[in-house]
């Protein structure tokens, strides 16, 4: 790994601040960037700790939904969103193993936009809003394909504000060996309709099943997505699945998160 | 280099690091603590799980100056005040939870975390628990099997003995 | 009541408490006064020609010591293959030099060819990425695939091979006709081809090597992580440096785990060696994960056609195999003795068949060098046939545990002659069948069928009746079989004055719990506690000498080494016995830790006597030599044949295809039982590993070479959740005739009969769920090909 200053600011502004610098890069939980570096294939100059940044932290129900600090820890998710969201929580509970739960986070989760990570399938599927220094980014507008968002150089995620469904449900198909999703699918049911979002699977990184959207929002049950088909065009094939078997399970995992659904 | 300050153990220690030094390292070289192990490289194995303010974490994934002001434990933490294996790791030798004892510390450590959140796991809870953590030699039956005994639980029941 | 003391007992381990208080002593705990740091350089390609290694700016870099690269190892020599096989023409095996640092070629990915020693890590890591920067290597195509391998000449691994083949061996050459002859007239012949999967060893400590080299005295000292020491010393000072055996200490410390990619010596630890001399100052190196899984020699990689004759109720006329095995791109120590002693002696399995014969071609290719791994041979043998009979058995619509039992050599048929070369001493397959059957509740499957189907699931059940070869190896018969060594062991008994012992043996342990059984063993021969004997290993300065453990052999070769060595001890004792109770020495017994006079109340305890062996005021010199203190060198007779039969259930999930296991039942005979506990546990971590191959572990190679499963984010190793308490038993014993203990070995096992019990219980689940298309399933079994199988 190469070297670097280390800092760790306490407020939004001073991290801001502090990634103005030259080769500056911001670190939350560092379960991904961290054996990046070990790899040499992230060489910051300067590593900006959010984790200190209390205002970042946090997992408080609103008006406008299920506001969650960028810096909040997945456990802490799973533990304080579960009264409000449990399909969320829920979702945070089943990331990485516990340790990985205790450092990861859902800011750090959503900057990287790992095409198999579980945190983005539950913000498209929620329809969140990804907050930031700078603004506030919808959704739709955030994802624009695996490791890419809409994120601008220097700009930091603050928070995530979940509108909380009717009902939801995440269910995950693990890769063998990293435990990531092999494919992953989030269900929610909204008064407006229903959104279905699905990771790990394509090459486009985590994407909007609109069939399935359209199928579930008149009938909300299973056997609603039966029928339907899954192109496997754009899906993921690699050793651990084939292009068609990641289509086939997009399809079982919404009928299995339908089912799980409240 | 930075100075680091944080507790190991009910002990305050301090060092300089760069940057760049992970917990584990600091652990390791910095305070002559070797009983944290490194057995890869991407945050998988888990055999260098140690607790920061009561929660573990993997510390080959964690600098040193992010755990600056903390209270560590590490597996050399573990036993009783008077010496003897705490808990745990009584239960891990009376259960023959470990062969090579390389990802033993890590173990123990989640184990510790896990009855720290869970004091009555089931079996099924502790093999989810354990996920973050690889052991080659056990087949993981006795270590689950330790974790259960542990937690004050009869794993009379539980087959080949 | 089970003994808590001595043979037998499940005593707790000793070692546990250092473990489990972080007080391990491995070898990159280890810390050395002035230690640098050493890195290498890999290749990152497959195969290439090397122009130029540029270490011209890294040697100037802050803090590099020294840099070398293949031009500073050409002239010494290389690392060679332990067993010479010869093809079936006659010819030798093929043996290209296998050399520190890669010289003129790099051929495989991982592949060091230079390194660097520096004053830090970071300063060494640094140096090294600039020498790859600046080094210039033409990349040649690679040679993956071992068919291609050996039908394209043009493409070579090493140049000097035309077909990248090493050999082609016939097994036993003089059986192929008649072997033939039994297939022509066969009423039923099945045929089965498939692949056993390459595996990465992933023992949880990476591989380390410190090197230090004492200018005053010119000794060195390496410190590693190695099963065996004494075969590091050996062939480092007989064929890689020259060193002197005597001026050359090699010790491997607590090592976590084996599985038999800590055997070999490599190339790293001879560097660490030489740099240490030039620089004058110790060198550590510290595998990194992503290193071991390049530069491991990893396991199996067989592609195999398997064909079995029989009649129509399923009697076994024949077994005839044809294999293609990757050796990868250099030779392993024990890389061509794996794929055909260890695998071609075994395709009788515990069965009367009359006919067998085997041919294996070895293959060079563009990968990591493919060694022995956990079962090493047996469990591709085992795989093999336990498929093919249960694809017979489906064929013929024979039961498959009633086709097993009848094939079975009986209990009367012992010393039976394999017509593979080996003499099964004893065995009782029957017994162990029965046990597994009684224990997994085979009664009861269909009612728990049932119940899974209730759930949407799918359930299966597999059957794999093994038997290996081990307690490794007779010399007499592995030199004839080509062995370049012997595979005796050693040990020395020292009575020190104040009656406390320590044992010296040739057996390492990683794992395995040697401190704990071998001084059980000696407690109950010298009737003392267990707590005032120490057991000694891993030091070519301290013990006599050893090889080491691996090959399930270090209770029945070395622990046998060991009980001879005290019957010694107990000989002296009763000569020092004599003297001081002025007796005749043919009068004096030895029993419950005492020195008896017979037919009289006259006894010295064991510790007067040592006592006295060490303060001998009034020996008589002539006739009785002070000290007690003996060493008794042990070539087994024979092998050793454990044997067992393995039980799992799993569930299918029809809609994912994921499986799950169940259940797992195993009912070994593995003769007496030292240690209850530690044996049952050496059978779930053996099992677990073999589930990991059946359902997890996958070691890719894409068409360039690249190593696609090179970290634990793509290689999956089974955790705590992918399996289940499993239920062991150990009860039927038939001791091992040819050594004291009655021993066969433990540490294999699980890894050799479990995969195809797996394998079997998933087609089986599939057949009964209505999938009959589905045959077979190559391994790993992941839910993407079992949906794809269902699906197809």
């Amino acid at each position: 790994m190469h070297n670097f200053d280390f800092v760790k600011p306490s407020s939004i502004a001073e991290a801001v601040k502090a990634l103005s610098n030259e080769g500056a890069q911001a670190l939350s939980g560092g379960q991904t960037l961290t054996p990046t570096m070990k790899q040499r294939l992230a060489a910051p100059s300067v590593l900006v700790s959010l984790t200190g940044i209390a205002e970042m932290k946090g997992v408080c129900l609103g008006d406008d939904g299920l506001s969650i600090g960028a810096a909040t820890p997945h456990a802490v998710v799973a533990a304080e969103a579960a009264k409000h969201y449990p399909a969320l929580a829920a979702l945070a509970g089943g990331i990485g193993d516990p340790a990985v739960r205790n450092r990861g986070t859902i800011g750090g989760s959503l900057a990287n936009n790992d095409p198999a990570a579980c945190y983005p399938a539950a913000v498209l599927g929620s329809g969140a809003t990804v907050v930031t220094n700078k603004r506030k980014i919808a959704a739709d507008d955030y994802f624009q394909g695996m490791f890419t968002t809409a994120l601008e150089e220097g700009e930091i995620i603050t928070g995530v504000t979940f509108p909380v469904p009717e009902k939801a449900a995440y269910v995950k198909f693990n890769q063998p060996a990293s435990r990531f999703a092999l494919t992953g699918v989030f269900v929610a049911k909204f008064k407006g309709g229903v959104r279905v979002a699905v990771t790990g699977a394509s090459n486009n990184g985590v994407f909007r099943w609109s069939e399935g959207e359209s199928a579930l929002s008149s009938n909300f049950s299973g056997a609603a997505v039966a029928g339907l088909k899954v192109d496997a065009a754009e899906m993921i094939g690699d050793l651990h699945g084939t292009p068609e078997y990641r289509a086939h399970l997009v399809k079982v995992l919404t009928k299995r998160a339908v089912d799980a659904a409240r | 280099m930075t100075k680091v300050t944080m507790t190991v153990n009910g002990k305050a220690v301090s060092g300089e690091v760069e940057g760049r030094t992970l917990l584990s390292a600091f652990l390791r070289e910095g305070l002559g603590m070797t009983g944290t192990h490194i057995g890869c490289d991407t945050s998988q194995c888990g055999a260098c799980v140690v607790h920061v303010d009561g929660k573990a974490v993997k510390s080959c994934t964690m600098f040193a100056l992010d755990a600056a002001g903390s209270s560590v434990k590490t597996i050399e933490g573990m036993a009783n005040a008077d010496g003897s294996l705490g808990v745990i790791q009584q239960a891990f030798q009376d259960h023959h939870g470990l062969q090579c004892g390389f990802c033993t510390p890590g173990m123990v450590m989640s184990s510790a975390a896990l009855l720290a959140e869970n004091p009555k796991p089931t079996e099924a809870e502790v093999r989810h628990y354990l996920e973050g953590n690889i052991c080659r030699c056990t087949g993981y039956h006795n270590i689950v099997k330790a974790v259960l005994a542990a937690s004050g639980q009869d794993v009379s029941s539980v087959a080949a003995e | 009541m089970p003994k808590d003391y001595g043979i037998g007992a499940s005593s707790k381990r000793r070692e546990d408490v250092r473990f489990l208080s972080g007080l391990g002593n491995y070898t990159d705990d280890v810390v050395i006064a002035g230690q640098t740091y050493a890195v290498f350089v890999r290749s990152t390609v497959a195969h290439g020609r090397i122009k130029s290694v540029g270490t011209a700016t890294a040697s100037a870099m802050p803090g590099v010591l020294a840099v070398f690269t293949g031009e500073d190892f050409k002239d010494v020599g290389g690392n060679p293959a332990g067993w010479l096989i010869n093809s079936r023409d006659g010819t030798p095996m093929r043996e290209p030099k296998r050399p520190v640092l890669a010289h003129g070629k790099v051929r495989h990915v991982g592949d060091a060819y230079a390194a660097v020693v520096a004053e830090t890590l970071q300063q060494a890591k640094d140096a090294a990425q600039v020498i790859a920067d600046e080094t210039e290597i033409e990349e040649l195509p690679a040679i993956v695939d071992m068919a291609q391998a050996l039908a394209d000449s043009s493409n070579r691994v090493h140049d000097e091979i035309p077909d990248n083949q090493c050999f082609d061996w016939g097994w036993i050459e003089d059986n192929r006709a008649a072997t033939e002859a039994a297939f022509k007239s066969a009423p039923h012949v099945t045929t089965l081809e498939l692949v056993n999967n390459r595996l990465v060893p992933n023992a949880m400590e990476p591989r380390a090597s410190i090197g230090e080299y004492f200018p005053g005295t010119g000794d060195y000292k390496l410190t590693t992580t190695s099963q065996n020491p004494h075969l590091t010393r050996l062939l480092i000072a007989a064929f890689v440096m020259g060193i002197p055996e005597n001026k050359l200490t090699v010790v491997a410390p607590d090592v976590g785990g084996g599985f038999g990619s800590k055997i070999y010596h490599y190339g790293e630890e001879a560097l660490v060696l030489a740099a240490a001399k030039k620089i004058k100052r110790p060198v550590k190196w510290v595998a990194e994960r992503s290193e071991s899984f390049l530069s491991d020699a990893h396991g199996r990689d067989h592609v195999t056609k398997i064909e079995l004759a029989c009649d129509k109720q399923g009697n076994f006329l024949a077994f005839r195999t044809s294999t293609m095995a990757n050796v990868g791109a250099y030779l392993s120590n024990f890389s061509t003795a794996t794929p055909t002693f260890l695998h071609g002696t075994l395709m009788a399995g515990p069965y009367k068949v009359p006919h067998v014969y085997v041919n294996v071609k070895t293959v060079f290719t563009n990968t990591a060098p493919v060694d022995a791994y956990r079962g090493a041979g047996r469990p591709e043998a085992t795989y093999s046939l336990e498929r093919v009979i249960d694809k017979m058995c489906r064929e013929l619509n024979l039961d498959p545990f009633e086709v097993r039992r009848k094939n079975f050599l009986t209990t009367d048929m012992f010393p039976y002659t394999t017509p593979v070369g080996l003499v099964y001493d004893t065995g009782n397959y029957q017994a162990t069948l029965d046990k597994a059957m009684e224990l997994g509740d085979v009664a009861g499957f269909e009612k728990r069928r049932v119940e899974s189907a209730k759930r949407g699931k799918l359930r299966g059940m597999g059957l794999s009746t093994w038997i290996e070869a081990c307690g490794i190896a007779p010399s007499n018969l592995v030199g004839i079989l080509g062995s370049r060594v012997g595979l005796y062991d050693a040990a020395t008994v020292r009575v020190n004055a104040t009656g406390n012992i320590s044992v010296m043996t040739g057996a390492h342990s990683h794992g395995q719990g040697h401190e704990t059984v071998f001084a059980q063993v000696v407690a109950e021969q010298l009737g003392i506690p267990e707590s005032s004997i120490e057991i000694v290993h891993g030091d070519t300065s301290k013990i006599p000498f050893g090889m080491g453990s691996y090959g399930s052999r270090s209770l029945a070769v070395c622990g046998t080494a060991m009980t001879k060595a005290v019957d010694k001890i107990i000989a002296k004792g009763k000569k020092i016995a004599a003297h001081m109770l002025e007796a005749a020495e043919g009068d004096i017994t030895f029993a419950d830790g005492k020195f008896s006079v017979a037919g009289t109340d006259k006894a010295k305890t064991f510790g007067e006597i040592a006592f006295s062996a060490y303060v001998p005021h009034n020996y008589p010199l002539e006739t009785l030599e002070p000290g007690l203190e003996e060493t008794a060198f042990y070539d087994p007779a024979n092998f050793t044949y454990p044997a067992g039969a393995y039980l799992c259930e799993v569930e299918v999930d029809a809609e994912t295809g994921k499986v799950e296991v169940c259940s797992f039942t195993c009912a070994d005979d593995f003769g007496n039982v030292m240690n209850p506990m530690i044996v049952e546990g050496q059978v779930h971590g053996g099992v677990g590993q073999g589930i990991g191959q059946a359902l997890l572990e996958n070691t890719s190679y894409d068409e360039n070479g690249q190593l696609l499963t090179g970290s634990y984010m793509d290689y999956a190793m089974p955790r705590a959740d992918d399996v289940p308490f499993y239920t062991v038993d150990a009860s039927c014993i038939t001791p091992c005739t040819h050594n004291p203990l009655g021993v066969k070995g433990c540490g294999e096992a699980g890894a050799i009969g479990s995969p195809p019990a797996v394998v079997n219980a998933v087609i089986d689940a599939l057949h009964r769920g209505g999938h009959t298309h589905v045959t077979h399933i190559d391994m790993p079994v992941s839910p993407s090909r079992v949906w794809s199988a269902m699906n197809a």
